[in-house]
């Protein structure tokens, strides 16, 4: 019962901080300086009817939400309107129709561009990430096994530098190398003209393409799972549990394999699913690096664009996505430690 | 290994200083340029080559430290203050407070940061007070959360009891009992969120939100990145900026590690670890057991 009642305020928090980003989603770009109406409408050869009728047609000729303009409470009476003909309220209703607006720079539906971008962005962070999860438990393991070792402490230093890499600034120097010295394909998904190839040389062109961000990406990421691991092996490494197995006579390896790795999965698994942010910002920058045509690129685009119902879309979208991955990762440490109950 | 983070951080600091005084050129004077300026290679006049606009690299280099650094600090400054004020409150007043700020806490904690700034930013004008609001504004979470747990801590000692039974108030308990033992902590913790900041300042610099009437690091990237400068095989402009910042951040790295350890002293062996280490936790375990 107690059980239920803790997954059950897990699942209402998160959708409670799902409503909060969809509410902050709305007024940031209705309050901030830079509305979308003038944005949106900036071309100044416009006439002031082709003006309006872009902004009927994206429907920003409606009033953001009541008496929102004029809080003046003397006029209330005249600036209320029908609540149902307000941007919020047609704002959500689209968002609960699965409707994020449309571009304005392309004039394409955003879910569109966002469901494009969102399969080659997943492609590049799963290579990555399963890279570097692989790698950085098995080398954070060896490394806090070998603990005030050279090995440890050539660890730690990667992990440190690692970390303190700007992933952009890494992307630049491998593509700058990468091109130059191993001849790798740098920009893009496919070669000029590769889009057309089927089956096999496709899947090679691709993969070729993908080797220098999912190294960039594998590379940042694998210094801070390393450093994870590292502490939470240490951490098990002092528990009663490995002198028992060890008094036993276990072998080392037995004990990694069976007492250290087992229990250090627990951590690894949130600290996954809390780092989502951090992968989405890493894609952000390894994708304009490296024109890879991801989200991360197409934020990119928007901003240099303005191109708000874009960026609107794309952000609630991945807000959304690690909110859940989130929730996902609690109710799964909860599942693995069921000691886990507490708020 | 702090000691390395603050002679680094050193020299960071005199260079964004007496920037003035080493730089060999004026990044922000008039200059004349012609076509063999753009991206010339290092040579006697330009140690570091230039870059797009025919500016000398290493001048750039040196001044970019001042925004790079001043980003960091005033960020870091505003994450901080709201993070310890949240923290405290959330601490030291506990019941509805703390479950209302701590709940916005986990909130801002799972939105993702990079995005969010790139929308702020975006929306507001890119000046160098607006990124610096922008960074502080996101970067407190954690240091909320650190400080809650320590103010929970310090909260139950006995001199903050003694002082609460003869009356003093709140506001008397928070100034002179929680915060002077929180502080060390807080300190520890800005280091990394100044380290942060300047990684943020850097990205959106980089992807051309920075503030175009000043040079960073991050803008100099951006500069050298989208003006053809690895076609043009321009590697000192790409790779001095990207320098910077590594050294800054891995000083304040260093440091950070460095008081973290001071005042959360981990274990330094373990059961599996062999070596002399061991002997003398097991022996110091024993003394300690029949004094």
């Amino acid at each position: 019962m107690k059980r239920y009642k803790y997954l059950l305020s897990k699942v209402l928090w998160a959708s409670l901080s799902i409503i909060f980003v969809m509410i902050l989603n709305f007024f940031l770009f209705r309050v901030l300086p830079g509305d979308p109406a003038r944005a949106g409408v900036k071309d100044p050869r416009l006439t002031a009817e082709a003006q309006n009728a872009i902004r009927i047609r994206f429907g920003l000729d409606k009033p953001v939400i009541n008496c929102f303009e004029s809080i003046n409470p003397l006029k209330l009476g005249s600036c209320l309107v029908n609540p149902l003909d307000t941007q919020f309220f047609i704002y959500v209703r689209n968002l609960l129709q699965g409707d994020l607006g449309t571009s304005y720079h392309t004039n394409r539906p955003v879910k569109d561009m966002i469901g494009e971008g969102l399969v080659n962005t997943i492609i590049l962070i799963g290579f990555g990430q399963m890279i570097s999860i692989f790698l950085g438990m098995a080398l954070g393991l060896i490394a806090a096994w070998k603990v005030n070792t050279a090995i440890d402490f050539a660890t730690l230093g990667f992990c440190l530098v690692a970390w303190s890499l700007p992933t952009f600034w890494l992307g630049i120097v491998l593509l700058f190398t990468g091109s130059t010295w191993l001849g790798l394909p740098v920009v893009g998904k496919f070669t000029p003209g590769g889009g057309l190839a089927t089956g096999l040389p496709m899947f090679l062109d691709v993969g070729k393409h993908l080797i220098l961000p999912t190294l960039t990406f594998s590379l940042i990421m694998l210094g801070e799972y390393m450093l994870i691991m590292r502490s939470t092996s240490l951490e098990i490494f002092s528990e009663d549990y490995i002198l028992t197995a060890k008094a036993k006579g276990l072998k080392t390896f037995n004990i990694l394999k069976d007492h250290v790795l087992r229990n250090a999965m627990l951590p690894m698994v949130t600290i996954i699913a809390l780092n989502l942010g951090f992968t989405v910002a890493g894609a952000i920058q390894i994708e304009s690096v490296f024109s890879w045509p991801g989200l991360g690129l197409s934020i990119f685009e928007a901003v240099g664009r303005r191109d708000y119902p874009m960026l609107q879309g794309s952000f609630l979208m991945i807000a959304i996505t690690v909110i859940f991955a989130n929730l996902l990762a609690e109710l799964m440490y909860s599942y693995l430690d069921p000691r886990v109950q507490a708020i | 290994m702090s000691w390395a983070g603050i002679v680094m951080l050193l020299i960071a600091l005199i260079l964004a200083v007496f920037a003035p005084q080493i730089a060999p050129y004026d990044p922000y004077a008039d200059i004349k340029v012609n076509i063999m300026d753009i991206y010339a290679p290092p040579s006697a006049q330009h140690l570091l080559g230039t870059d797009d606009a025919g500016r000398d690299v290493l001048s750039n280099f040196i001044y970019g430290a001042r925004v790079s650094l001043i980003v960091g600090f005033f960020a870091a400054f505003i994450s901080v203050i709201i993070g310890g004020l949240i923290g405290i409150s959330a601490g030291f007043f506990g019941g509805k407070v703390e479950l209302i700020l701590m709940r916005f806490t986990d909130i801002m904690l799972v939105i993702p940061a990079l995005p969010l700034a790139v929308v702020l930013v975006a929306l507001t004008s890119p000046s160098l007070g607006n990124i610096i609001f922008v960074i502080g504004i996101l970067g407190w979470t954690t240091t909320a959360r650190l400080v809650r747990s320590q103010t929970l801590s310090v909260k139950e000692r006995k001199f903050v009891l003694r002082a609460k039974a003869i009356g003093s108030g709140n506001a008397h308990i928070i100034r002179r009992h929680i915060f002077p033992l929180v502080l060390p902590l807080m300190v520890a913790n800005s280091v990394l969120v100044i380290s942060l900041a300047i990684l943020e300042e850097s990205t959106l610099s980089f992807l051309g939100l920075g503030d175009p009437t000043m040079i960073s690091w991050g803008q100099m990237l951006n500069f050298a990145f989208t003006r053809g400068g690895v076609s043009s095989g321009a590697w000192w402009a790409l790779v001095m900026p990207g320098l910077g910042i590594v050294w800054v951040v891995l000083g304040l790295t260093f440091l950070g590690h460095g008081l973290e350890q001071i005042f959360n002293p981990r274990l330094e062996a373990h059961h599996l670890s062999v070596g002399k280490n061991m002997v003398t936790r097991a022996k110091e375990g024993a003394g300690n057991a029949q004094p």
